[in-house]
């Protein structure tokens, strides 16, 4: 409930503060639109061509075909093995980690150990690849140094923290 | 490093899809995933224009720069090469603020906008500055204190407790930024020749 009142609240003060202080709201708000329908134009092609290449991706099923070669090495390790696609799509694509949590869901429920795994996994994390790519492109940035593999290597780090945590926890 | 991650997904798709005999659906998401990326172009465009809007009014009455300096304390340490009363650290804190709440579409503007500002100030265009990279580093770490869709996709399936992770994504987020800011500072540090 606290949630839904953030947003009002916050634009409340925005527009109180910026008309105690005598600014011209109203226009300071048209000239900040435009400048992020500037940025839309510039990302925008940044965005095709990420759909574009994670949909082709992730239709070829490489993941799962992948993961299968993979299954007898992670089944030694006791691990809930549905989850492992989810934390591998994790870092490239929001909607299709999404809807593989709502399988996982469908399929044991949200309160057993996987849901719980897929819940904690889902919300300590975000989609690092996409991310990068968004805003770098949106600055025209092509040398981007070490930020890939750190973002990856945080990613991996809050995922084995989850599967820690949760079994410690529930 | 974006072209090298580009050219994987694609070259390994195709060729993936391909050798599994995929031809017909490999092609039906050739010519949907233009109309894909549109769509989702159309979901992100009012919503950065409105904060974009929004945000401007915080800037132009200073808000942003009170914001900014007040956090300095805490950003300076994260951030040491931004100036003290640049916007960029107003938008920075905005967006880990708009993240840290769930509202993960709100926080992108905003993230845009800090991007944007420290472009201004960073001296090679083509290439990152270390203020970027950790700022990418605690956004896509995901500081999120309230993950309101995971929250919202277990009431549906029924969930007793929807509340209960969100401790456990707490820490785990804790674990994942603190590992990568610890990471990015021997690299900066390393890089740096200190």
């Amino acid at each position: 409930m606290v949630s839904k009142l953030i947003i009002p609240i916050f634009i409340l003060i925005i527009v109180f503060y910026g008309f105690i202080k005598k600014v011209d709201i109203y226009d300071s708000f048209l000239n900040g639109a435009k400048e992020g329908l500037i940025t839309c134009f510039n990302i925008f092609p940044s965005i095709l061509a990420m759909v574009f290449a994670v949909n082709i991706f992730l239709e070829s099923n490489f993941l799962n075909t992948a993961f299968s070669f993979l299954l007898p090495v992670l089944s030694k390790f006791n691990l809930p093995l549905d989850i492992i696609p989810m934390a591998l799509l994790r870092p490239i694509s929001g909607t299709a980690s999404l809807s593989i949590m709502n399988d996982i869901f469908t399929n044991y429920g949200p309160d057993s150990f996987v849901g719980l795994l897929a819940s904690t996994i889902q919300g300590s994390t975000d989609t690092t690849i996409y991310v990068l790519a968004l805003y770098f492109s949106s600055i025209k940035v092509t040398k981007i140094k070490h930020a890939l593999y750190n973002g990856l290597f945080a990613d991996l780090i809050g995922i084995t923290a989850s599967f820690i945590v949760v079994s410690l926890l529930f | 490093m974006v072209a090298f991650i580009w050219a994987f997904l694609i070259i390994v798709g195709v060729v993936f899809s391909l050798l599994s005999g995929n031809v017909i659906s490999l092609n039906d998401t050739i010519l949907t995933s233009a109309n894909s990326g549109l769509k989702m172009m159309m979901d992100l465009l009012p919503i950065i224009v409105l904060w974009t809007g929004i945000m401007k009014i915080a800037e132009d009455s200073g808000m942003l720069n009170k914001i900014s300096k007040f956090l300095y304390p805490l950003l300076s340490k994260l951030f040491p090469c931004v100036p003290k009363d640049n916007p960029a650290l107003g938008y920075i804190a905005s967006n880990i603020a708009a993240n840290a709440m769930g509202l993960g579409s709100a926080a992108t503007p905003f993230g845009l906008k800090a991007m944007n500002e420290l472009q201004k100030i960073n001296l090679q265009k083509d290439t990152a500055t270390e203020p970027m990279i950790t700022f990418l580093i605690l956004n896509t770490s995901g500081v999120t204190i309230v993950p309101t869709t995971t929250i919202a996709l277990r009431l549906m399936h029924g969930s007793v407790n929807p509340e209960s992770i969100i401790i456990t994504s707490l820490i785990a987020t804790f674990c994942s930024s603190f590992a990568g800011l610890v990471l990015d500072y021997f690299i900066r540090r390393k890089n740096n020749g200190i």
